[in-house]
């Protein structure tokens, strides 16, 4: 028994360790600006620059794009595969495991393919057209992370009786989507919504194959070019990744609590 | 909550609702995901005058492009099957109880994170850590005179990759496997162990075999993630490991090749390795959630 | 000599002792249940036989040798669980031949044991089945065939009826019952559930909080309960505080109304407070014989149970319910109407041990 333990101790050890060695060596890296000085000078460069501030910016609105656009056609989808159409529930599972199996470089290439200037949708002709390019590509990386924690939140309300309920007080649909299931399922979509912007916000395939100048191609660039920055980038980029999480962990927590 | 609906007193013309909330998605779904794959993958078999040919894929067996694609089935290997069997152990061990309560937890929302924490910023991070100016570099140098980059270490090589995915595939192990672990059931160890099972003879027999779907499974799910990465190695890398996903993106870029079908016929090769293993994957997942249930 | 022998069984966890001072024994070929609510210790007094638990002090043998710390894979003892405790990747076949394999047996002795325990419990068809292809019932009588393979002298039953439906959990305990007697295999059952208990025990401890409030054979339990906490769990009961009004004789007064009983209350003083009881079914409606004790009330309730009709008679301050059985021809109690309810003399418990 005392062996096992021990054992057990070991695993979690060299596993906390192999997490947070890194993260140390790269504080400790970001700090190597000045010579022979810990100093914050390199995230004073970064914060500085004026286009990490506009890819960054960029990343942002196009994280929050994706979220309400993912949202807007994933909940309803969802909502009525649930209550109505359950045949369709082996074709959406299909569709929304793709984009784990197709890797994201190769939709993009296909997106190249289809979209591009001499196709019958010009996508990319335009920046703006790209830019939705670009949302959808977005849309679809997260999407099974999206559908999968909006049917997750579904499942643990009881959509029908609930919609029934509804229906029978002579709600409609609208009504019933915006005034009873959004309400239900609020913690289940903020979950996606919050994993959604830590998948985009550093994402670098798509937006550096459709050229557009987000924080992904931007990080790339200065790890090719800067020594000490990246570092710090990787901490700020490992600190939203962790705030994100975090927020998910209250997020579920509160709900759990409150369904008790 | 149904008190808020406020009651609508007209009869209104019958929509199918249902109908119109699903349609959205449907399009999205045909236009964004199943036909640029459709497209790549009927483009695969296309010759350039659109007829129907096996050349392209004959193609891949060029050495660059086969070591490519070994290259990135070996650290995918590598990777997922490491990666895999300390994910396990990790998960047991944080699972299996002997433990304070508050490590469980703990480990799952590190590995939340930890599993999120892919792409450039991570390659920074090992660049930070193990690269020739790195702490753990310097630290070995200067503490035990251990300089591990002539002992051969590279960062940028196989292993240097394979120790820099192993930051995600770890923790995405402990995330899979872990409700696997859960449900192994406490009277199943007691009824063998009634029945004069030893615990290896349990695991041997029982646990082993009701894990192993779920681990396999999550094994294979492993491999495909990293298998279609990219953005970890080429800011790690640039283009100095040939790995397939580096070799598409040069493709696209306009940088190699010049071969549009050949193009598709790459593609189309990463979609039939990782279709495959998640379809593997898919199978031992309902076989051992049958078991589980 | 009993077979098993479980003598001054003490169980602690941390500050918490759930077994105090536990002693029983338990012949061969006996059935024996142990019956209380949960957290009573009958189930870790189980564990303790089968070795899942340490015993904090005392010791338990089993035909004469002593176990106390053997570990469970060497007692030699069947167990089965509540429910779900099946092999998930053994075939039916495969769970109940498990132990066999264990031990080392060949395959030919371990193929016809197994073929020979699944005509035992009636699914003689199913060996190539796997678990979640049975239904709850089949998978209980799988596990009853897995702890009977390797021919153990003692049987344990921790609540294995429990998770199942109502009618069948009353036709495997049928079962249960009669291949323990065709098997004449030592058992100890554990149950929450009273009818359970009294409908298939040679013998019933019933246990309170650590401790066994009494042990008797289900007649004994259910009509002479020696604590006020067995007469209450044991069967459905009408508690009344009465005052004793003369020991010699035998006269109680119940809610103000003189009544006899025929136990001994000589060892009670004049005006004592007693606490007695009367089984529902014990109670008829109107005078009755002579001899019979009476109370007066107005009825307060009547509720239709199907097979009895349950009729709440209130008296002056107390109630006092009896079952009276249905009949078609039965003309029900009015509710308000004025009621008078018999019992005999030795239908009276006492249950105030004195």
């Amino acid at each position: 028994m005392k062996t096992d333990r021990l054992g057990h101790w070991l695993a979690i050890l060299i596993g906390m360790l192999y997490f947070l060695v890194p993260l140390a060596a790269t504080f400790e890296f970001s700090l190597r600006k000045l010579r022979g000085v810990y100093s914050f000078e390199a995230y004073r460069i970064v914060l500085a620059d004026p286009q990490f501030q506009s890819s960054f910016t960029f990343s942002i609105g196009l994280a929050v794009v994706t979220i309400v656009f993912g949202m807007a056609i994933i909940v309803p989808m969802a909502y009525f595969v649930e209550l109505r159409l359950r045949k369709l529930r082996p074709f959406i599972e299909f569709v929304t495991l793709l984009p784990l199996v197709v890797p994201a470089i190769v939709i993009v290439f296909g997106y190249l393919r289809l979209y591009n200037s001499s196709s019958v949708l010009p996508l990319t002709n335009s920046s703006l057209g790209t830019n939705f390019l670009l949302t959808c590509g977005y849309v679809t990386l997260a999407l099974p992370y999206m559908y999968r924690s909006i049917e997750t939140g579904l499942r643990s309300i009881d959509v029908r009786t609930l919609t029934e309920a509804a229906e029978s007080l002579g709600a409609s649909s609208a009504t019933i989507i915006w005034r009873v299931i959004l309400p239900n399922i609020r913690s289940a979509m903020l979950s996606g919504a919050f994993l959604t912007f830590a998948i985009v916000i550093g994402e670098f395939t798509f937006a550096s194959l459709l050229n557009r100048p987000a924080f992904g191609p931007y990080l790339q660039l200065i790890g090719a070019n800067r020594a000490y920055e990246p570092a710090a980038l990787a901490v700020m980029a490992f600190m939203i990744t962790w705030a994100c999480m975090g927020i998910i962990q209250v997020i579920s927590r509160n709900a759990v609590a409150a369904r008790h | 909550m149904v008190s808020n609906v406020s009651p609508a007193s007209l009869p209104r013309p019958r929509v199918p609702w249902a109908v119109v909330g699903v349609t959205p998605f449907m399009i999205f779904a045909v236009l964004f995901l199943i036909l640029p794959t459709l497209f790549l993958v009927v483009g695969a078999f296309q010759a350039n005058d659109g007829g129907f040919t096996l050349a392209n894929l004959g193609k891949l067996w060029t050495p660059t492009i086969l070591s490519s694609y070994w290259i990135s089935i070996k650290v995918s290997v590598a990777s997922a099957v490491i990666g895999a069997a300390i994910g396990a152990f990790i998960a047991y061990a944080a699972v299996s109880g002997g433990l304070p309560r508050w490590i469980r937890p703990t480990i799952m929302t590190f590995s939340g994170v930890a599993s999120q924490f892919a792409g450039v910023p991570l390659a920074f991070a090992f660049l930070a850590t193990l690269g020739r100016q790195g702490l753990v570099t310097l630290f070995l140098s200067s503490l035990f005179g251990i300089n591990i980059y002539s002992q051969g270490f590279n960062l940028l090589s196989f292993w240097g990759l394979t120790l820099t995915y192993l930051y995600f595939q770890i923790p995405l192990m402990v995330l899979i496997v872990t409700p696997a672990i859960e449900g192994l059931r406490k009277e199943w160890r007691e009824a063998a162990t009634i029945l004069g099972a030893s615990t290896w003879q349990y695991w041997r027999h029982i646990a082993g075999p009701v894990l192993l779907p779920s681990f396999l499974g999550a094994t294979l799910l492993l491999f495909a993630n990293s298998f279609g990465a990219i953005a970890t190695a080429y800011a790690l890398t640039g283009s100095s490991l040939n790995i397939v996903t580096i070799l598409l993106y040069a493709q696209i870029r306009g940088d190699v090749l010049h071969d549009q079908n050949l193009g598709y016929a790459i593609a189309f090769g990463m979609i039939v390795i990782t279709g495959l293993s998640n379809l593997c994957y898919i199978l031992l997942r309902v076989r051992s959630e049958r078991w589980l249930k | 000599m009993s077979f098993i022998e479980i003598s001054h069984l003490k169980k602690s966890f941390g500050p918490n002792t759930v077994v105090h001072d536990f002693s029983l024994s338990i012949d061969k070929g006996e059935f024996v249940s142990f019956l209380g609510p949960s957290g009573c210790g009958k189930t870790t007094i189980l564990r303790m036989i089968a070795g899942f638990e340490s015993a904090t002090s005392g010791s338990i043998s089993v035909g004469g040798a002593e176990m106390t710390h053997l570990p469970p894979a060497k007692r030699n003892v069947g167990m089965v669980f509540q429910a779900y405790a099946l092999f998930p990747n053994l075939t039916v076949a495969g769970n109940i031949g498990f132990g066999l394999k264990i031990a080392g047996k060949e395959r030919g002795e371990i193929d016809a044991r197994v073929a020979e325990m699944l005509e035992l419990i009636k699914l003689p068809d199913l060996g190539g089945r796997y678990p979640y292809q049975l239904s709850g019932g089949q998978q209980q009588r799988v596990a009853l065939a897995r702890a009977l393979a390797i021919k153990p002298q003692v049987l344990l039953l921790d609540e294995p009826l429990s998770a199942l439906d109502a009618k069948i959990r009353v036709s495997l305990r049928e079962e249960i019952r009669s291949l323990q007697r065709e098997l004449g295999i030592t058992t100890v059952f554990v149950t929450h559930d009273q009818e359970e208990a009294l409908s298939i025990s040679d013998r019933i401890v019933v246990m309170n909080e650590g401790r066994a409030d009494q042990v008797g054979t289900p007649s004994a339990i259910y009509n002479n309960p020696a604590t006020r906490f067995v007469a209450s769990f044991v069967g459905t009961l009408n508690l009344f505080e009465a005052r004793v009004v003369d020991p010699a004789s035998g006269r109680v007064s119940i809610d103000g109304q003189p009544v006899m009983t025929a136990r001994d209350i000589s060892a009670f003083g004049i005006a004592d407070e007693a606490t007695v009881a009367l089984r529902p079914e014990a109670l008829t409606l109107g005078n009755g014989d002579d001899d019979r004790n009476t109370l007066a009330g107005t009825v307060e309730e009547v509720s239709f149970l199907g097979a009895v009709i349950r009729v709440r008679v209130r008296l002056r301050e107390a109630r006092v319910s009896l079952d009276i059985f249905n009949d078609p021809a039965l003309v029900l109690p009015k509710i308000g109407m004025p009621a008078v309810v018999s019992f005999k003399k030795d239908d009276l418990l006492i249950i105030d041990g004195r």
